[in-house]
């Protein structure tokens, strides 16, 4: 019989020799001790983490208890805590401020645009759609950021197609309105805070949508059944079930969205107006003016509101669900 | 008197599927119904149609006399007990039986005593606080049926409740299920594939095949006159015996049944009876049940256990009381 000579079964032994070798050798090791296998595995990554990443980030946070020699430039490196007053100088709280609230709107917009396309995706798409579904999302990632921008520029721009559409619908008049109410509007949507805006949740969103599709993938269909069986409609279904579930996906996506917001300088270097984020300061201050204390001290304010961030997420029990 | 469920022609198709194919229905109140039958055979199907997750294709459903297509499921008085629970995981044990309640707007002290009481029901006292998670299957079980029972339903809808429980667990739920049933006198309309569990609980069975019912009727109804092969098949594997063989005992040309247990299995030279050539035997406790080869026939015996049994391959005569032969309506 072919079975019988492919595994000649009265003469295999009940134990097979190791494969000798280096190979073998450390297979064996690895099986008998998997610990040193981890260990091998973590150690690069981590030391690139530990001392590179987080090791700069540290040395970077030290710059923030120096001050600057307003008369010579030059940093003065002792202990002090002077930079960190100047942050709550009106004009600097002014840039907090500004970029806090710029970041909470882009995280809500963007969970408002998220969900409805991370739920079809989860609840409905299936095979093609899926994969179109995910090319959809990835496919603005693969290009240049900056080109991204510029090409909002146009869009947003007087001349644009956006103004050109309006025009054509008649709807310029809503445009116009809007432009001139005052923090938001501007003299095109290009140079407006509400152009920062747009742009803001359209390069974020990919960030959003992502998490909250792999937290509704993960809820099983047949809760939001339960639910409506047991009385709830699908508005009740959503607050009671879906969204909780979702929750931690959210949050996922708004620490992306969020994060992100308040560091980015290019975008509001590019579309807006002339009025500072947190990332242009740290950009001017570190650059132009020189005063790597400052900068220093304006990197450390997103990390901060992201761990009161973190924090009162946890406390709202954003993660219960996980 | 108004049915609790009636199907009067109600399909419903998935593409050329035909899930659910013109079946007529009816449910008294107060009713223990079982829906029996293979997997894909429509069964699970016909239990969304009640709960209305699914809505018939055509013909039409009512329950308690309301006609009930295209009325969604949170405006029915009819809960479910899912097959695998669906209890939510991010509420407490307590807040998923008080669910259904909370949705209809009921104060959170009403709702909890109303879902503490009934956790006391399924006998889970104490239990509110902890996560579905941390629950045995048995007892995730009892909170789904606690979290249906809460909205006093007109009628509960089990999918397979019992399926991933163990023997000892599935045989203790049972008792409990009837009792309960009994207590509370609320329509119970059960789905399972297993006979067993079908004809120790329910008041009726319809046993269903390929998207139809084939028969309706009590369990010894379903157990001892099957009407159809499939049915006599499917319910306590009876031997389905081929109208040629029948006629030669009933005198009449039909396919006809015969339990396991109503064949008696004798040595060979006792006379009349049908000789068998003993294939193999399986032991199962407290009987023994032999597979035999008449002429090419298969049948299978059931003897008790103790029986001084023949040695497999040996022939042996086996005899069976008229009475006990029953002659099926359709030959399907």
């Amino acid at each position: 019989m072919s079975l019988d000579a492919a595994m000649p079964r009265a003469t295999a032994p009940a134990i097979l020799p190791g494969s000798g070798g280096l190979r073998g050798t450390l297979s064996d090791l690895f099986w008998r001790r998997p610990k040193v296998l981890l260990l091998l595995m973590l150690l690069p990554p981590v030391l690139w983490l530990g001392i590179v990443y987080i090791g700069s980030l540290f040395a970077l946070l030290a710059q923030s208890f120096f001050s600057i020699d307003e008369f010579s430039g030059l940093i003065n490196r002792q202990f002090t805590l002077k930079t960190y007053g100047d942050l709550f100088q009106a004009a600097n709280l002014d840039i907090i401020l500004r970029t806090v609230t710029m970041a909470a709107l882009v995280t809500l917009a963007s969970v408002a645009v998220a969900f409805p396309i991370a739920y079809y995706a989860a609840r409905y798409a299936r095979g093609r759609w899926k994969a179109l579904f995910y090319l959809g999302i990835m496919l603005p990632l693969w290009s240049s950021y900056l080109v991204k921008i510029y090409a909002w520029k146009l869009i947003l721009a007087k001349e644009g197609i956006l103004t050109w559409l309006l025009a054509k619908l008649h709807l310029l008049w809503v445009l116009d309105a809007w432009l001139s109410l005052p923090v938001v509007g501007g003299n095109s949507l290009s140079v407006s805070f509400t152009g920062t805006f747009i742009v803001f949740v359209y390069v974020w969103l990919p960030f959003m949508i992502l998490p909250v599709q792999a937290a509704l993938e993960r809820v099983p269909g047949n809760l939001v059944e339960a639910s409506s069986d047991l009385g709830a409609s699908p508005g009740q279904t959503f607050r009671n079930v879906l969204f909780p579930l979702a929750l931690p996906g959210i949050v996922a996506g708004s620490i992306f969205t969020f994060s992100l917001t308040l560091g980015d300088y290019i975008i509001p270097q590019i579309i807006g107006t002339s009025r500072l984020f947190i990332g242009q300061a740290v950009y001017s201050q570190q650059g132009t003016a020189g005063n790597i204390p400052l900068a220093a001290a304006f990197t450390v304010v997103p990390i901060v509101i992201m761990g009161f961030y973190l924090w009162g997420a946890k406390r709202m029990g954003a993660f219960d669900a996980l | 008197m108004t049915s609790a469920v009636s199907f009067q022609k109600a399909s419903r198709h998935f593409g050329s599927v035909r899930a659910v194919d013109a079946v007529d229905l009816d449910i008294a109140p107060g009713e223990f119904f079982a829906m029996l039958g293979p997997s894909g055979s429509g069964k699970t199907t016909c239990l969304r149609l009640i709960a209305g997750f699914e809505q018939p294709t055509s013909g039409s459903i009512s329950i308690f006399g309301e006609r009930a297509e295209g009325v969604p499921p949170y405006r029915r008085n009819v809960n479910t007990v899912f097959q695998d629970y669906a209890l939510f995981p991010h509420l407490s044990v307590l807040d998923n039986v008080a669910y259904g309640l909370m949705v209809k707007g009921i104060g959170k002290a009403e709702r909890h005593k109303a879902a503490k009481e009934a956790l006391s029901l399924v006998r889970l006292p104490g239990y509110g606080a902890r996560r579905p998670g941390q629950l045995s299957g048995g007892q995730r079980q009892r909170v789904a049926l606690a979290r249906a029972l809460v909205n006093q339903p007109k009628v509960l809808l089990l999918d397979e409740p019992l399926g991933a429980l163990d023997l000892k667990l599935r045989e203790n739920m049972q008792e409990e299920l009837k009792s309960l049933q009994k207590a509370l006198g609320i329509t119970f309309v059960f789905v399972t594939h297993d006979q067993g569990e079908a004809l120790s609980m329910a008041d009726r069975v319809a046993v269903f095949n390929d998207g139809k019912i084939m028969q309706i009727g009590t369990p010894e109804d379903i157990y001892q006159r099957p009407k159809t092969r499939f049915v006599a098949d499917f319910v306590g594997s009876s031997n389905v015996l081929p109208p040629d063989f029948v006629q030669r005992y009933s005198g009449q040309h039909r396919w006809g049944s015969l339990r396991p247990e109503s064949i008696r299995v004798g040595r060979t030279a006792s006379g009349e009876g049908v000789s068998a050539r003993l294939v193999s035997t399986n032991y199962l406790g407290a009987t023994t049940k032999l597979a035999l080869d008449a002429d090419g026939l298969k049948l299978h015996a059931i003897v008790p256990a103790g029986t001084a049994l023949p040695v497999e391959g040996e022939t042996v005569m086996l005899t069976f009381n008229r009475e006990y032969l029953h002659l099926m309506d359709e030959p399907v």
